[in-house]
């Protein structure tokens, strides 16, 4: 199978190390050939952060560059315009509706652009949205909006829901298991 | 038995299955996982030293002792740790010793671009680079083969694209090792001029030794596909970018050994092919050594010396393609770093902005200090150096300076080397100011436990630094501690110790809000009818504050509830939710 480059994008904080090792998980349990990039260190610090996932039967490269990715799952409006230019021409976009001011918006240096998605969507994109904040507030925190959002990608990829479930087991500590069990249903409903 | 392991955890892993006994190591981005991961097996002895240089003699020691050790560092601390590594390049082991050095090209978390290779070219030391997570696991094994049997440290190097990415690995079993026996041998442990001498001749025989071994081990392999006209002398990260990139219309030399290079290998495989491309981050080690030994090779004059190298540079470059890229007609704001919400450290940088006082600055997550809207940070340049060029700042500027600055200094970089520096200011005295930013843990690497914190890596209770009678041991005799929640407090004490005539120490003590143990205050809410939209909480730079129609927002999600925000409202405005 040729590689296939997925994106995680997100605000420092926003729990895309989580994801991204469920996803590699589930690719792991399919036994395809993976590489998951990651970012810690200073970036981390309510930066904007990245994260690589590359699968098929042999990766070489640990990094997404430009016009490479076929799908890119983002945390964050800006973040998902940000990121944009990464993705491949036909690749798809699954996106959190939140938004979070950088510090030049904050501080009134610059605008957070209106509008975003429908301006992504504007460029012939397949953009998924979903509200992943109100929902793992639903499911009991916030900060679950991580796995809402990987529930919502487990309906767009063709990966079984078993191997989904034991990716959850696998990489979230049991007192939150059931939390974040709740969050991915909620974000599987989303998607449909 | 097949698992998914970061870079890191697969050197760990290494490490544990190569029967390591012995772990000193100092944190640093991208190396602090290795020695997090393989603290986690019970057979091995794991702690955090105060620095690397503590480390990396403490790892001499136990390899002396005749356990297999271990030291791990970013390539800024092998610096710090180039005093043992060139001395213990000589003296060379008793149990295998193994250094682990992570480069950052791309700086995605460092404050320069340096490649390491040089230190083991300078030390005679030899240097392995994996490519990818089974290679970290697998060359640490090998590095402690090589140890014992050329009688050497060696230093494995990774960088951030290998450190920090998970790919599969192929694990085994632990085999345990009998200590080698110490034998008093001064010749070889000594090192004064008159065994030195001796020992110099032998790093020199080792080279020459070490150089055949390169000639022929498996981790230099070439990989020649046939009809090829063009051949890739590449290693590490470069290597999974090349075969990406150029697949097998081209034939690779793949060095896994970068110190000593192989020679005849080299020039066998570049006799093969029509042009030789050198694909290498940072510096051109590989390159000017094809060069010495007669090949002509390019790799600088394509790629340059700065930054990561990628598929798509090596695609464009020497294919001349480009991928179509999408782009909305938008501008879209940086969102850079910030301190996070609640984060200790605001409270004093708000002081010292409102003040415009000049600081002398130091490395971690207070370096953000520096930009906007803070913009509290005059330099920084390496662990240690804001307590030592304070000094030397107020030396020259004298009085005029020596009350209108300060030095920045976490408590684990000031633990690291920001100790000797205090005792310069002492001893050499200058009325300066040092502000220790005490946030009981290592923060920007990833809350790693530290000499003043009480707990060691292993999570047990330990002896705990006390930071105000340390400070007064080596001479300075004003020493306080604030709370950088309490804004009014800290600026009051910043402001009395600048107006002393002697040097003084504030200890700004407030653990990290991200620890997990820290019990945090509801969020604060704004009462929309008193505020007047002045945007005075700004000057805080909290990422959890902002302004929406001209009224100020706290994000509840974020909001810690610190209150120093509510401190600076002068419509008490933020309030209790």
């Amino acid at each position: 199978m040729e590689t296939k480059s997925v994106m995680i994008v997100g605000v420092g904080g926003q729990g895309s190390l989580l994801a991204s090792r469920l996803l590699g998980n589930v690719i792991l349990a399919k036994g395809y050939d993976v590489k998951v990039s990651e970012v810690h260190g200073m970036s981390q610090r309510g930066g904007s952060v990245v994260t690589y996932v590359k699968y098929g039967d042999r990766v070489y490269s640990p990094v997404i560059e430009k016009g490479e990715a076929d799908v890119i799952i983002s945390f964050e409006q800006l973040e998902a315009a940000r990121w944009l230019p990464y993705l491949k021409k036909g690749g798809k976009i699954i996106t959190s509706d939140q938004k979070l001011d950088p510090m030049p918006v904050i501080t009134g240096a610059a605008e957070y652009p209106e509008n975003l998605i429908d301006k992504i969507r504007g460029k012939g994109i397949d953009v998924t949205a979903v509200d992943a904040l109100a929902l793992a507030e639903e499911a009991g925190n916030a900060k679950a909006s991580n796995v809402v959002l990987m529930g919502v990608v487990s309906q767009k990829t063709d990966f079984e829901e078993e191997v989904w479930q034991a990716a959850l087991e696998q990489c979230v500590p049991p007192k939150f298991l059931e939390l974040n069990k709740k969050a991915f249903e909620l974000g599987k409903a989303a998607a449909k | 038995m097949k698992k998914l392991l970061l870079g890191n955890a697969a050197f760990a892993r290494g490490l544990y299955e190569g029967g390591c006994k012995f772990i000193s190591s100092y944190p640093g981005t991208p190396s602090t996982e290795i020695t997090e991961e393989a603290a986690k097996y019970s057979e091995i002895y794991a702690e955090w030293a105060p620095n690397e240089k503590v480390a990396m003699e403490a790892a001499f020691g136990a390899s002396v002792a005749g356990a297999r050790s271990f030291c791990g560092m970013k390539h800024v601390g092998l610096n710090v740790a180039a005093d043992p590594l060139y001395t213990a390049a000589y003296t060379g082991v008793n149990g295998g010793m193994v250094i682990a050095v992570a480069d950052d090209p791309g700086m995605h978390s460092s404050q320069n671009e340096q490649d390491s290779r040089h230190h083991a070219i300078a030390s005679k030391v030899p240097m392995l680079e994996p490519s990818d997570s089974q290679e970290c696991r697998d060359f640490v094994m090998e590095a402690f083969e090589i140890s014992e049997k050329f009688d050497t440290p060696v230093i494995v190097r990774t960088s951030t694209r290998i450190a920090h990415s998970q790919s599969v690995v192929e694990c085994g079993d632990r085999t345990e090792r009998e200590l080698y026996e110490y034998k008093k041998n001064p010749q070889k442990y000594v090192m004064m001029p008159a065994y030195a001498k001796g020992r110099h001749v032998f790093v020199e025989e080792r080279t020459a030794k070490l150089t055949e071994f390169a000639e022929t081990s498996a981790l230099n392999r070439t990989e020649i596909n046939p009809g090829t006209r063009m051949g890739i002398i590449t290693s590490g990260a470069s290597f999974q970018y090349a075969k990406e990139a150029l697949g097998e219309t081209v034939s690779y030399l793949k060095l896994g050994m970068v110190n000593p290079l192989p020679v005849k290998l080299i020039q066998e495989f570049a006799a093969r092919f029509d042009e030789v491309i050198v694909i290498e981050e940072l510096d051109d080690v590989i390159e000017a050594h094809c060069r010495y030994i007669g090949v002509n090779a390019r790799g600088k004059e394509i790629f340059g010396y700065t930054g990561e190298i990628s598929q798509t540079v090596i695609a464009e470059k020497l294919l001349g393609k480009k991928n179509d890229i999408i782009s909305l007609d938008e501008n879209i704001p940086v969102r850079p770093p910030v301190m996070c919400a609640g984060c200790p450290h605001r409270g004093v940088f708000y002081a010292l902005s409102k003040n415009k006082i000049t600081v002398s600055g130091d490395i971690g997550c207070y370096t953000l200090g520096a930009v906007a809207p803070l913009n509290s940070m005059d330099w920084t340049v390496c662990m240690g150096a804001s307590v030592s060029a304070l000094h030397g700042y107020n030396k020259v500027l004298g009085e005029k300076s020596e009350k209108r600055s300060v030095a920045v200094i976490g408590d684990s970089t000031f633990m690291h080397s920001g100790i000797t520096g205090l005792v310069n200011i002492a001893y050499n005295s200058t009325n300066s100011t040092v502000i220790i930013l005490d946030n009981s843990i290592t923060g920007m690497t990833g809350h790693q436990q530290n000499p003043t914190t009480g707990m060691n890596l292993k999570g047990d209770p330990a002896a705990a630094v006390n930071l105000e009678e340390l400070c007064r041991a080596v001479g300075i005799k004003r020493v306080r501690v604030v709370d950088p929640y309490k804004l009014g407090e800290t600026e009051k004490a910043v402001l009395e110790e600048l107006e002393a005539d002697e040097p003084s120490v504030i200890i700004s003590r407030r653990p990290c809000a991200l620890l997990k143990y820290v019990k945090h205050n509801p969020p604060l809410k704004v009462d929309t009818d008193k505020c007047k939209g002045c945007k005075m909480c700004l000057k805080l730079g909290c990422p959890a504050v902002s302004i929406v129609n001209g009224k100020a927002v706290i994000n509840h999600t974020q909001c810690v509830g610190c209150g120093i925000c509510a401190e600076l409202c002068k419509f008490d405005s933020i309030v209790n939710q």
